[in-house]
């Protein structure tokens, strides 16, 4: 069974995602991993700004707002519940 | 005098903190860290009201000196901004990178926030490339016991190979060890051995090849395994820099001579 693979933005809030990996690249990308978005990464959506961008995220301990331009470039797959 | 590349950034910051009329220092640490770590606190908390502050020549970054006194020793903080990281391309983070890349201090404090370690190590592994005068501050460590967080933190110490404090700045907590640990390793008394970054294999031959023919133009001036990476990153702004540093720094050895 494979797990679907889709973009950060997508990811409703309340729900859990790991990343899969990052696809922007050069300062945009060294800035994602700087925030901590390596793969294998646990990122919950928060909440939503009124205009529905940015969205906050819980990532390894802090909360982050990224707009949708970043968060587009971020594939995660959903946490397998067990 | 007009502006030349020696009167802007890092080497006004610097001259200037030199020709200070009170500027008379036995160290000169600078104290880095994510944003929100209780660094300033952590500053405060050292220097008490023994501080100033100034900006950074040409950015509009505020950066704050101060000055304490231990075992008969003065030594000055500087209080770098706060950043993620020593790499990207913000203002803050430049003025971070290149005065502790060009600078000089003779050890850095990295304070870290002990509840989201993992994400403050990240600066840790940056910094310990560029000097092996690294010192982790562990602060909040108060708040990290009440998420029952606990932090192995000889583990910490052993695996980084710097030495770890961990500290309560807002109740002055530890910062009486963070000022003896500071001392022995500004002063040379202690023996540090950062562990290194080990890239991945095709990386690794291409830093041994280019830090080969760095070793001659560099002449210790910089640490060429750094220096090294930054040319493979291809980044522009630190790679007009290190040009502008060596450039400077020949200036001044002509001066000298």
């Amino acid at each position: 069974m494979s797990i679907a693979e889709f973009e950060l933005t997508q990811l409703p809030v309340g729900g859990f995602a790991r990343v899969v990996g990052i696809k922007a690249e050069g300062l945009v990308r060294n800035r994602l991993l700087d925030l901590g978005l390596v793969p294998a990464t646990v990122v919950e959506a928060v909440r939503k700004s009124p205009a529905g961008d940015p969205i906050a995220y819980k990532i390894r301990g802090a909360l982050i707002a990224l707009r949708s331009e970043e968060s587009r470039q971020i594939t995660v797959r959903a946490l397998v519940e067990d | 005098m007009g502006l030349t590349t020696q009167s802007t950034g890092i080497y006004a910051f610097v001259e200037e903190m030199h020709q200070d009329p009170n500027f008379n220092t036995d160290a000169v640490i600078a104290l880095a860290g994510n944003p929100n770590t209780g660094k300033s606190t952590v500053f405060n908390g050292l220097t008490g009201l023994n501080q100033h502050t100034g900006n950074w020549p040409g950015k509009t970054v505020v950066l704050a000196k101060g000055i304490y006194e231990h075992r008969g020793k003065k030594i000055t903080l500087v209080d770098l901004p706060g950043t993620y990281s020593l790499l990207a391309n913000s203002a803050d983070e430049q003025v971070a990178r290149d005065f502790i890349c060009f600078g000089n201090p003779d050890a850095t404090v990295v304070v870290a926030d002990a509840t989201c370690l993992e994400r403050n190590l990240n600066l840790v592994l940056q910094v310990m490339e560029i000097t092996p005068k690294t010192i982790l501050c562990l602060n909040l460590i108060d708040e990290a016991k009440r998420k029952a967080i606990r932090i192995d933190r000889n583990g910490l110490e052993r695996l980084l190979g710097i030495p770890v404090v961990p500290t309560v700045a807002r109740d002055k907590g530890g910062l009486a060890e963070l000022e003896n640990t500071i001392h022995e390793v500004a002063l040379g008394k202690r023996q540090m051995n950062p562990r290194q970054t080990i890239y991945h294999q095709a990386i690794e031959e291409a830093l041994r090849e280019l830090q080969a023919e760095l070793e001659e133009v560099l002449q210790g001036k910089l640490n060429s395994r750094w220096v090294a990476l930054r040319l493979l990153d291809g980044d522009s702004s630190i790679i007009d820099e290190i040009r502008r540093y060596l450039i400077t720094s020949t200036t001044q050895v002509g001066k000298e001579v």
